[in-house]
C-alpha cells in the first residue's frame, strides 16, 4: 500500500508578468503513495491549481518550473523530454478540470474523447474502450450509460459532464488523477452526487490522487491527507483527522474557525409591526417567460431576511422587482406599508434612497475610472446635498464604518484595491444614502472565506448599529446559518418555506428544503459516508435523474 | 524559368542542411531540451532565415541593387532614430511619461517619433517647405538631383512637375493638406458616429433599433465603391453651386466611417450598460447626461482612442486611394495621393535615373510611414489593454 | 437539423432584403443628382431636343418610383439598361440612342476579368494566409512571430498603390521577370492571361494575406487558450493531432469568416489595383464612368460590388453557423 508514485520536492514555479519572471510556488514539497488522496486546499492565489499541474510535469503558458524535482514512479519529470511526458499523460497521470463544459471540446462526442486517450496510447482498441467508457459511466451512475457518451457536451448537464470528464480520466486506469476543483461550479444537491461518484471510483481502481479545492469540508469527505497552501508557501501538511482536529498553524486554525460565526437569536417580531419592506403576491416574467409565481415575504426593521436557492430558483429576479429594475406582472411593493411605483424610474428620489443595493462581484460594481472618494461620495451630494468639506467629512466617516483608513483610501481607484476591500467600499456607497433597506445579492459568494467572514461579522455591526434591514441573497446555506434571522428558500420562482431561522434549522422541514441542508458538506469526515448511507445509493442515482 | 528551378531544387537542399543542423545541435549539446525538443519545422524555419538573410547580404553588397540599398538604409536609419528616440523619452520628461517610455516597444516608439515629426511639418510647413505649394517657376519638368547635367536644377531639390511647381514644397505642403484633412474627416466621424452609438447604447429601444439597421445597410456596401458613387454625385453639385469638392469629400467619407465608428461605440458602451455600477447609478436616480459622462465615457477612452488611430488610418487611405484615383482632393491643393497618380509613370526610368523613379515611390511612401507608423502605436495599445492573455 | 435550416433560411431573407434596401439607396443616392441625368451629361451648352431625346430614351420623364421598378426588374433580367457614354455619342451622330451597347454587355467580360484577378488571388492568399496564420499562433511571441507581426502590419497599412509600385520597381523595371501593364483580352491563353495578371494578383495578394495571416492567427490562439485544447495537452495528445482533431474543428467558423472578409475586402481593393496596372476589369470600367459621370454604369457596377460582398458576408455567416455543433446537433 505504502509504494511511492510521486515525489516533489522544494518545487518553485515562476510566472511572467511585464517582462519579469515573478515567483508564484516558492518551494513545495511532498509525497504521495500509490491509492492514496491528498487533499490540497488554499484560498485563490494560493498556487494550488499550478502545483496539481506541476506534478503532472505541466506548465501553463507563461509560467515555468524554475527549480525542485518532480519524480513520477522514479521518472523526473521536471527534465523529462517532451515525448517522455506525453506517453504519460492521460496513460499514467491524468486530469479532470474545473469546468468540464468548457473542457470538453464542442465538436466531438463525449465517447470519442473518451477513446482518444486509450487509442492514441495503445492502451485499447477503440470498440473495447467504447464498452469501458459505458461500464465506467455505469459505475459513475450516470443516466443511460449505454447511450449518453454518443451525446455532444452541449447535450449534457454541468453534473453528468464532470462524472464524463471523471470516466474519461479513468479510460487508462491510470495511477495518478489530478482533480482541479471538480465541484465547485456545481449546485450543493449536484455536488454530493459528482462527489460520491469520484470517491467511489477512486477507491475502486486504488488510484492515487491529488484533490484540489478551496472548500474545507469538501476535502475533509475526500482526502486522506491535506496539505495547505498560502500564496505559494507551504502552511502545513496532515492526515486529514489530525488536521481537522488539531492544526498547528495559525492561518489553518483562522481557516477552521471561519463556520464558528454566528449571531444571537434576535426576539420574534411583535406580531402589529409594520414590515419595512413587504414583498406581496408578487408574479414577474422575462418578456414572456414567466420567472417568479406568486411570490410573498416580509422584511422587518433590523431583521436579516435570507433568500436561498439554487442557481435559477428566483431569487435575484425577487430583488429586481423590489428595486424596481423589473417591474412585476402582478402583485405589489410595499415600503413601510405603502405601496410604491413598480418601475424605478417612477419612483421619487427619497423612495429610491431607501432601498440600496450591494452587488456580489465588487469588480463590476464599482466604476474602475473613479476613485474610492468620488464613489462613496456621489451618493452623499447626491441625496444629502453635501458638497466640499462637508462632503468630506461625511465620506470620511463612512470610510471609517468600513474600516478603510480613509486617508490612505480616499483617493485610490477600485482596482488598487483587494476583493474584500472593493466590496467594503460597495457597502460604504450603499450607506451613504442612508437607508432603511439594504439588498446584499451574494456579497460573499465571490470572496475568500477569510475576506467572506470579515464582510459578515461587518454587515452584522451595521446592523446593530444603524439598525438596518437586509435582504440576503445566498446559495450558501453556511453563510444563512451565521447571519440570517428568517430564511425564506426558493424553488423554480416560488417559495418553498418560508421562517425563522430557528424553525428552518430544526426537522421536520419540506422535502427540497431537506435536500437543500443536507447536501451542504460539513467538516466531519465521516459526512458524506453517513449522508449516503442515511439516504441509499439509489436515492442517489434518482436524484440524478430526476435532475435531466 | 531557372530562376523558379533554383528556388525547386533549394528546398529539399534547406531541409537537409536543417536535418543535419539538429542533428549537430544535439550531440554538440548532449541533448540540452533546446535541441532534443525541437520540432523539425523548426529547425527548417532556422535555416530558412538564414538563408533569407545571407540573400539580402548578396543582394547589398555583391549586386549592389541601389534601391535595396536605400530600403536597407532607411530602415537602419529609422530603428536607430526611433531607439535613441525612446532612450530620450525614458530620461526626459515627466515621470508618467518616463514610465510609458520605459514600457514602449520600439516599434511603438517609431511610431510616436514619425506621428510626431508629421505634425510638426503639418503645422509648420511654410517654414520647412523652399516655396509655396502653388508656386509656378518657368523650369517645368526638371529633374531630381540639383544636377544641371543630368536634367536637374539647384533650385529645386526634387526637381519639378508639368507645369513648373516645386516637388519639394508640394511634398511638405502634402503633409498638411493629406494629413489634416484625414484629421478633419476622422474627427467629424468620430462626432456623429460617437455620440449616436452612444445614445443608442444607453437608451435602448427604438432608437436604437433604427440607428442599427440603417448602419447595417450602408455598411452592406464597400466603403471605397460607396465614397466613389457619392463623389459622383457630389461633383455635378460641387459644380453647380461652387463649394469645393474636397469640402463634399470631407463630408461623404465622415458619414461613411461614422457608421463603423457608431458600431464601435454602441458595442463599447452596451458593454458598459451592462455592468453593475451603471446599475447602481440608474437606480440611484441619475439623469442621462450624467450618465453618459460621468459614468460610461470615462470607461471608454481607451478602446475609443485604438478605434480613433484605427479610423484615422483607414479614412487617410481612403482619401489617398480617392486622390490618386482623381476624384479626391482636387488640385490646386498639394496632395500625396495625386502626386502618385502624376509621377507614376516615372518609376519606369529606374535603371536610367533612379532618384526620378524614387518620386513617386517617395510620396506613396510618405503615405505609407504614417499610416505604419499609426498602427504601430495602436497595436501597441490594444496590446496593453488585452493585458496578459496571451 | 430543422433549426438550422431555419436560421439560414432567415439570414438568406435577411441578405436579399438587405441587397433590395441597398439598391434603393443606390438609386436614391444617384437621384440626388442637380437636375437631372440628361443635363447633367450633356453639360450647358446642349440644344433642348438633344436633351429631351435623350430623356425620353432613358425613360427620364417617368415618375421616380416607376423609374426604380424599371431599372430594377431590368436588373433582375440581366437588363442594366444603356451606358451614358454610349447614349451620348448616339445623340450626337443622330441614330437611336436604344440601339447602343447596354450596360450589361459592357460590363460582362471586364466583370469575368476582374474574377479571374479575385481567384488567381485568392488561390494564392488562402492556402498561404492560413498556413502563415497557424504558424504564428504555434509559435506565439517568437521571433518569427514578431517578424511577422510587423511585416504583416506594415503590409496593412501600406496603400494598395504603394506596394504595386513597389513590386512594379523590383519585379518589373529592375528586374524584368513579369510585365506591369496587364492588357489582357478575349482569345489569350491560360498561361499568358496568368503571366499578365500575376503582379496584380500578387499585390492583392499581399494586402490580403497580411490582414487574413492576423485573423487567423488571433482565432487559432483565442482557441488555443480554451480549457479543452489544455484537456487534450493533458490527455498526452501529440501536438499535430491536438491541432488537426482539436483545434480545427472549432476554428472553421471563425477561419471561414477571416476568408470571406477579406475575399469581399479584395472586391474594394481590386479597383485601385485594377487602374494601377491597366487592368480591364470592373474596377477600371467603374472608375472611368465615376469620372465621366456615366451614372448607369456607375449605378450597375454599385449594385455588383454590393451584392458579392452582401453574398461574401452571407456566405461565411451561414458557413459558420453549418461549422456549429451546437447547431448542427440541438439538444
Amino acid at each position: 500500500m505504502s509504494e511511492l508514485l510521486l515525489k516533489v520536492r522544494d518545487l518553485m514555479i515562476e510566472g511572467r508578468s511585464d517582462e519579469t519572471w515573478n515567483p508564484i510556488i516558492n518551494g513545495c514539497s511532498f509525497d504521495l503513495n500509490k491509492g492514496e488522496v491528498l487533499g490540497m486546499i488554499g484560498e485563490s492565489g494560493a498556487g494550488k491549481s499550478t502545483v496539481g499541474l506541476a506534478a503532472m510535469g505541466f506548465t501553463r503558458d507563461g509560467c515555468r518550473i524554475s527549480g525542485g524535482t518532480v519524480e513520477f514512479d522514479g521518472i523526473d519529470l521536471v527534465n523529462a523530454s517532451a515525448a517522455v511526458k506525453r506517453g504519460l499523460l492521460g496513460k499514467r497521470i491524468a486530469y479532470v478540470a474545473q469546468s468540464a463544459a468548457a473542457s470538453f471540446n464542442p465538436a466531438h462526442r463525449l465517447i470519442d474523447q473518451h477513446t482518444e486517450g486509450p487509442v492514441q496510447h495503445g492502451v485499447m482498441p477503440r470498440e473495447e474502450s467504447q464498452e469501458d467508457a459505458m461500464e465506467l459511466y455505469r459505475r459513475l451512475r450516470l443516466p443511460n450509460p449505454e447511450e449518453i457518451g454518443f451525446r455532444y457536451p452541449h447535450q449534457v448537464s454541468g453534473g453528468q459532464l464532470q462524472r464524463a470528464m471523471t470516466a474519461m480520466a479513468m479510460a487508462c486506469r491510470p495511477d495518478l488523477i489530478i482533480f482541479d476543483e471538480p465541484t465547485t461550479a456545481l449546485d450543493v444537491t449536484t455536488q454530493i452526487e459528482v462527489l460520491a461518484s469520484i470517491r467511489d471510483i477512486v477507491e475502486q481502481f486504488n488510484t492515487a490522487a491529488i484533490y484540489i479545492t478551496h472548500d474545507l469540508a469538501v476535502v475533509a469527505q475526500m482526502a486522506d491527507k491535506i496539505k495547505v497552501l498560502l500564496k505559494g508557501d507551504e502552511v502545513e501538511e496532515a492526515d486529514t483527522r489530525t488536521m481537522l482536529s488539531d492544526p498547528q498553524e495559525e492561518y489553518t486554525k483562522s481557516l477552521w474557525a471561519v463556520r464558528s460565526f454566528q449571531r444571537p437569536t434576535k426576539p420574534a417580531v411583535p406580531a402589529d409591526a409594520v414590515p419595512v419592506v413587504s414583498v406581496k403576491n408578487v408574479s414577474a416574467a422575462y418578456g414572456k417567460v414567466p420567472v417568479l409565481f406568486d411570490v410573498s415575504f416580509d422584511i422587518h426593521a433590523g431583521r436579516t431576511v435570507a433568500v436561498v436557492g439554487e442557481s435559477g430558483s428566483g431569487k435575484s429576479t425577487a430583488a429586481r422587482c423590489i428595486t424596481g429594475l423589473l417591474p412585476p406582472t402582478s402583485g405589489v411593493i410595499e415600503f413601510d406599508g405603502e405601496p410604491i411605483p413598480a418601475d424605478y424610474r417612477s419612483r421619487t428620489k427619497m423612495q429610491l434612497r431607501q432601498a440600496q443595493m450591494i452587488y456580489q462581484m465588487a469588480d463590476t460594481a464599482l466604476n474602475p475610472r473613479k476613485t474610492i472618494g468620488e464613489i462613496i461620495g456621489r451618493p452623499v451630494q447626491f441625496y444629502m446635498g453635501l458638497t466640499g468639506s462637508a462632503k468630506r467629512k461625511r465620506v470620511d466617516e463612512l470610510l471609517n464604518e468600513i474600516e478603510l483608513e480613509p486617508s490612505q483610501y480616499f483617493h485610490r481607484l477600485p482596482s488598487e484595491l483587494s476583493g474584500g476591500q472593493k466590496q467594503r467600499v460597495g457597502i460604504a456607497r450603499a450607506l451613504a444614502a442612508e437607508p432603511k433597506f439594504i439588498i446584499c445579492d451574494e456579497v460573499t459568494s465571490a470572496l475568500d472565506q477569510l475576506v467572506a467572514e470579515g464582510i459578515l461579522k461587518l454587515l452584522a455591526k451595521l446592523q446593530d448599529e444603524l439598525g438596518l434591514s437586509y435582504m440576503f441573497i445566498t446559495h450558501d446555506l453556511a453563510t444563512v446559518r451565521s447571519i440570517a434571522d428568517e430564511v425564506v428558500v426558493m424553488k423554480d420562482g416560488r417559495v418553498v418555506e418560508a421562517g425563522p431561522k430557528k424553525e428552518m434549522f430544526t426537522p421536520p422541514h419540506h422535502a427540497y428544503t431537506d435536500l437543500l441542508l443536507s447536501s451542504v458538506p460539513e467538516m466531519d469526515p465521516d459526512w458524506l459516508t453517513n449522508l449516503l448511507d442515511a439516504r441509499g445509493v439509489d436515492n442517489i442515482g434518482d436524484a440524478a435523474v430526476g435532475k435531466m | 524559368m531557372s530562376t523558379w528551378l533554383s528556388i525547386l531544387i533549394a528546398f529539399p537542399v534547406m531541409a537537409g542542411v536543417a536535418w543535419v543542423f539538429r542533428f549537430a545541435g544535439r550531440s554538440a549539446t548532449s541533448n540540452k531540451p533546446f535541441f532534443r525538443d525541437m520540432p523539425f519545422g523548426v529547425a527548417f524555419g532556422y535555416v530558412v532565415a538564414a538563408v533569407a538573410i545571407l540573400l539580402a547580404f548578396k543582394i547589398y553588397f555583391v549586386d549592389q541593387v541601389l534601391f535595396f540599398r536605400w530600403a536597407m538604409q532607411g530602415l537602419i536609419i529609422f530603428t536607430v532614430s526611433a531607439f535613441l528616440f525612446r532612450l530620450l523619452g525614458r530620461l526626459v520628461g515627466t515621470a508618467g511619461s518616463r514610465k510609458l517610455f520605459r514600457s514602449m516597444p520600439l516599434t511603438a516608439a517609431f511610431g510616436v517619433m514619425i506621428v510626431l515629426a508629421y505634425a510638426i511639418l503639418a503645422i509648420f510647413a511654410p517654414v520647412f517647405a523652399p516655396y509655396g505649394e502653388e508656386q509656378v517657376f518657368a523650369a517645368a519638368n526638371t529633374l531630381p538631383g540639383s544636377d544641371p547635367a543630368t536634367g536637374g536644377d539647384p533650385a529645386h531639390l526634387l526637381g519639378t512637375d508639368q507645369i513648373g511647381r516645386d516637388l519639394m514644397s508640394r511634398l511638405i505642403y502634402g503633409a498638411r493638406n493629406t494629413v489634416g484633412i484625414a484629421f478633419a474627416t476622422t474627427c467629424l466621424a468620430f462626432f456623429i458616429g460617437g455620440s449616436l452609438g452612444f445614445l443608442a447604447a444607453t437608451i435602448g429601444g427604438w432608437l436604437d433599433q433604427v440607428l442599427s439597421r440603417a448602419v447595417d445597410v450602408l455598411m452592406a456596401i464597400p466603403a471605397l465603391i460607396f465614397a466613389l458613387l457619392l463623389m459622383t454625385i457630389a461633383s455635378a453639385w460641387s459644380v453647380k453651386l461652387g463649394i469645393p469638392l474636397t469640402i463634399f469629400m470631407i463630408l461623404i467619407i465622415a458619414i461613411i466611417d461614422s457608421t463603423r465608428v457608431y458600431r464601435l461605440a454602441r458595442a463599447v458602451g452596451v458593454n458598459i450598460v451592462v455592468m453593475d455600477y451603471i446599475e447602481a447609478a440608474k437606480l440611484r436616480g441619475e439623469g442621462l447626461t450624467y450618465l453618459i459622462f460621468r459614468e460610461i465615457l470615462p470607461n471608454a477612452t481607451a478602446p475609443l482612442l485604438a478605434e480613433f488611430g484605427l479610423r484615422f488610418c483607414f479614412v487617410f487611405l481612403t482619401i489617398a486611394s480617392l486622390s490618386f484615383l482623381g476624384v479626391g482632393i482636387q488640385p490646386p491643393l498639394a496632395d500625396w495621393g495625386t502626386m502618385v497618380r502624376d509621377l507614376a509613370q516615372f518609376i519606369n526610368f529606374a535603371q536610367f535615373s533612379p532618384l526620378t523613379a524614387a518620386l513617386p515611390i517617395l510620396a506613396a511612401g510618405a503615405i505609407a510611414l504614417l499610416t505604419v507608423a499609426v498602427n504601430f502605436i495602436v497595436d501597441w495599445m490594444l496590446q496593453k489593454s488585452s493585458g496578459l492573455k496571451e | 437539423m430543422g433549426s438550422v435550416t431555419r436560421i439560414i433560411l432567415q439570414r438568406l431573407a435577411l441578405g436579399l432584403l438587405t441587397l433590395f434596401i441597398v439598391s434603393i439607396v443606390i438609386f436614391i443616392a444617384v437621384n440626388l443628382l442637380p437636375g437631372d441625368f440628361a443635363e447633367a451629361i450633356l453639360g450647358q451648352g446642349a440644344t433642348p431636343e438633344a436633351v429631351a431625346s435623350i430623356r425620353e430614351g432613358l425613360g427620364l420623364d417617368k415618375p421616380p418610383i416607376t423609374r426604380y421598378f424599371d431599372w430594377l426588374g431590368g436588373a433582375i433580367q440581366g437588363d442594366l439598361g444603356s451606358s451614358f457614354a454610349q447614349a451620348n455619342f448616339a445623340s450626337f451622330t443622330g441614330s437611336d440612342a436604344a440601339s447602343g451597347t447596354t450596360v450589361a454587355e459592357q460590363i460582362a467580360p471586364r466583370f469575368k476579368n476582374t474574377l479571374f484577378l479575385a481567384g488567381v488571388t485568392a488561390a494564392i492568399a488562402v492556402p498561404v494566409s492560413i498556413f502563415l496564420g497557424v504558424l504564428a499562433a504555434l509559435y506565439r511571441n517568437s521571433i518569427f512571430d514578431r517578424a511577422t507581426n510587423i511585416l504583416t502590419l506594415s503590409s496593412i497599412s501600406s496603400p494598395d498603390f504603394f506596394l504595386a509600385y513597389v513590386l512594379i520597381l523590383f519585379l518589373s523595371v529592375l528586374n524584368p521577370l513579369l510585365p506591369s501593364l496587364s492588357n489582357i483580352y478575349d482569345g489569350m491563353d491560360f498561361s499568358e492571361r496568368l503571366v499578365k495578371s500575376l503582379l496584380p494578383a500578387l499585390t492583392l495578394t499581399l494586402a490580403v494575406t497580411a490582414q487574413m495571416m492576423r485573423m487567423t492567427r488571433a482565432a487559432i490562439i483565442n482557441l488555443l487558450a480554451s480549457p479543452y485544447i489544455e484537456m487534450a495537452r493533458l490527455k498526452g495528445i501529440s501536438p499535430m493531432r491536438v491541432i488537426v482533431t482539436h483545434a480545427l474543428p472549432n476554428a472553421l467558423a471563425p477561419i471561414i469568416t477571416v476568408i470571406a472578409l477579406n475575399l469581399a475586402y479584395l472586391i474594394t481593393g481590386v479597383v485601385v489595383v485594377e487602374v494601377v496596372f491597366v487592368y480591364p476589369g470592373i474596377g477600371q470600367l467603374f472608375v472611368d464612368s465615376v469620372k465621366i459621370r456615366d451614372i448607369p454604369v456607375v449605378q450597375a457596377c454599385c449594385l455588383i460590388f454590393a451584392a458579392a460582398y452582401i453574398l461574401l458576408n452571407l456566405s461565411a455567416d451561414v458557413l459558420s453557423i453549418l461549422s456549429n455543433p451546437r447547431l448542427r446537433h440541438p439538444k
